[in-house]
């Protein structure tokens, strides 16, 4: 058995809005190949988190490890080199709409590397061919469906290669088939890539079947009261709030 | 009998092609496959596959990859799409396993047929012909959007219109106070410039003191009211389409229909009834600034008696002037609220279309302000008034 490689290390996080307090006290680590899920009810911070490891809102407290470069207290050209390591798929695709989807691809790829149009033109129609959408080039996001432009968004997150990917909400709009077709995806991308993949959800279908490390953000108690392998903690619920979304509020007496 | 070739191309990425029998090649691949190194190009591995007819089978194989990344995929599937399309088979076990679910996860789902869309110009005459159609619909849009407001108006003076009266103060204040700033400071300005231009052509005639009677006559009959109006269409008319526009996409309409609640009455009514009301008050505070602007040059830069040029200011102008420019004023609030609620109702269901949306409210409202200004002016030479 390979020893763990942390790539994300979070120590004491606190996080809020203003004043505001959203949760605190949160230390966890994320290592390389894991799928590693935030997940908690509604209004608990998940993709606030999200925000503050991928860079887009600096935490109140604490500090984010990308390796062993404190994230938030490193000089902006070392956290942007961080970030183009970074493959981030938002929850609603968040494609570009004034572009068609191999403009959307395309854009990082001219933006941070010397490839040549005919290269990029290349590496395009591999990314959409990988998402199942080889032939859509030419399209534009308004003239594709929502599970399409999930995997669009997903096949611009993995332009550059990146090695760590962030995923808020995969599921959200999507139907049962199109949401388990992209958890397979997932899988596949990490089993041949060994790529990182951070997850915000709270969908339990997706948690189970893809996660192997989690953490559970308590909306009541404003800090994570649980992490390790999701499949683990319905075993062996560590407390009653983790028993309870589990388990969907279901066998509360169990 | 076995051929072997080998090319090298820097720095690492390295092809071997060897002839396993008759008409099998294999190509073994080694060195570092990153797309941020000079990779080799595949023009040379399909010209090899092609001189060594016939050939019905290649073998890819890992002889020592030592990193990898979209540079190899885009490599290999080039060539297996080359095979595939010559009926070449291809085998791909010896590949690092990464690669292989990679190129079947690639493969998985075949291109969609007529997908790219270029060189689908349409012809001339379809083109024209849609054009004039799409033209048509807008007109009759236009037509029924002009209608449903002038009925909500109605509904609303028989006082049966559903729209908040909160939602009708705060667009009265950011249609009045909040644009008091911007309309002093075009208002001051433009007076300031007909006083110059005015100044500079009647201190020829050694009539310096006429520049008061230009100043007020053009700001109170018709500029203060066509620059209030422009400001309108930038300022607001852009932020009610851009707002109009947002709900569009947000559905936020769509849950006002299904509710049995006119949109029409409930976002472009107070939006109109704000802009009437303040259009009128702005522009008479627009030209009390441009006389102040004409003012400034008049008694600053000509030197005329601050009371001889307010007496001439009085003597210029008439009651009827100030009717005239009210009634400019009026029309553009009407014209800049039905427009740019127009373009918003009309806006598409993404975040370009709001921009395409706020643009052609302040295109229409400014051509909608210069036609009835164009129109009011040749209606009072027609009136002599």
């Amino acid at each position: 058995m390979t020893t763990p490689e942390p790539v994300i290390t979070v120590g004491n996080l606190e996080m809020g809005y203003g004043n505001f307090v959203l949760m605190s006290d949160l230390t966890f680590t994320v290592n390389r190949g894991d799928v590693f899920i935030i997940m908690g009810g509604s209004g608990c911070g998940k993709s606030t988190l999200l925000k503050i490891l991928v860079g887009l809102k600096p935490p109140s407290k604490g500090q984010v490890l990308h390796g062993d470069v404190n994230f938030w207290h490193t000089d902006a050209e070392t956290r942007e080199s961080i970030q183009r390591r970074f493959g981030i798929l938002y929850q609603s695709g968040a494609l570009w709409s004034s572009m068609t989807l191999a403009e959307n691809i395309a854009l990082p790829l001219e933006q941070y590397t010397k490839l040549k149009p005919d290269q990029i033109r290349e590496v395009v129609a591999l990314k959409l061919a990988l998402v199942g959408l080889a032939g859509f080039e030419d399209f534009y996001p308004s003239e594709i469906s929502g599970g399409m432009k999930k995997r669009a968004g997903l096949a611009r997150a993995m332009a550059l290669d990146p090695d760590i990917l962030f995923f808020d909400e995969p599921s959200a709009g999507l139907d049962p088939v199109s949401s388990r077709l992209l958890d397979d995806l997932i899988l596949e991308l990490r089993a041949s890539l060994n790529t990182t993949i951070v997850i915000v959800t709270h969908e339990l279908a997706s948690i189970f079947a893809i996660g192997n490390n989690s953490v559970f953000l308590d909306v009541e108690k404003r800090t994570m009261t649980a992490s390790g392998d999701p499949s683990k903690l319905l075993a062996a619920p560590p407390n009653p709030n983790v028993h309870k979304f589990l388990t969907r509020g279901e066998n509360q007496h169990a | 009998m076995m051929s072997t070739r080998e090319q090298s191309v820097p720095p690492d990425s390295r092809i071997h092609i060897d002839r396993y029998d008759t008409d099998t090649l294999v190509i073994r691949l080694s060195g570092v496959w990153k797309l941020d190194l000079e990779l080799p190009s595949t023009a040379s591995v399909i010209r090899e596959i092609e001189s060594q007819q016939p050939v019905r089978g290649v073998i890819l194989e890992d002889k020592g990859i030592s990193g990898w990344d979209s540079g190899l995929l885009t490599f290999l599937v080039k060539i297996v799409e080359h095979c595939s399309t010559a009926g070449i088979e291809v085998t791909g076990n010896a590949l690092p396993e990464g690669v292989r679910r990679l190129l079947a996860m690639a493969r998985a789902v075949p291109a969609r047929a007529g997908g790219k869309k270029e060189g689908r110009r349409e012809p001339f005459l379809p083109r024209v012909g849609s054009q004039a159609l799409s033209f048509w619909r807008s007109t009759l849009e236009t037509a029924e959007f002009v209608g449903e407001a002038a009925i909500a108006f109605a509904r609303m003076v028989r006082g049966r219109a559903t729209f908040r009266r909160s939602d009708l103060a705060l667009l009265l204040h950011e249609c009045g106070g909040q644009a008091l700033p911007i309309v002093s400071l075009i208002s001051l300005l433009v007076g300031l410039i007909l006083g110059f231009v005015g100044a500079i052509q009647l201190r020829l005639f050694g009539a310096e003191v006429f520049v008061a009677d230009i100043v007020a006559i053009a700001m109170v009959r018709v500029m203060g009211a066509v620059m209030t109006g422009i400001i309108m269409a930038g300022r607001t008319g852009a932020a009610f389409a851009a707002q109009i526009g947002t709900m569009q996409v947000n559905e936020e309409i769509d849950a006002l229909k299904t509710m049995g609640i006119s949109p029409v009455e409930f976002l472009v009514l107070p939006r109109m009834i704000a802009l009437i009301v303040m259009m009128p008050l702005l522009c008479a505070y627009a030209d009390l600034m441009g006389i102040l602007g004409g003012f400034i040059v008049g008694v600053g830069m000509l030197g005329i008696n601050p009371i001889e040029y307010l007496n001439r200011t009085q003597e210029a102008l008439t009651l009827t002037y100030f009717w005239i420019g009210l009634f400019h004023s009026l029309v553009f609030g009407v014209l800049v609220a039905l427009a740019s609620c127009l373009r918003g109702m009309q806006c598409g269901r993404s975040a370009s279309d709001v921009g395409s949306a706020a643009t052609r409210a302040v295109v229409s409202s400014i051509v909608a302000i210069i036609v009835a200004t164009a129109i009011i002016t040749f209606l009072c030479e027609v009136l002599n008034i």
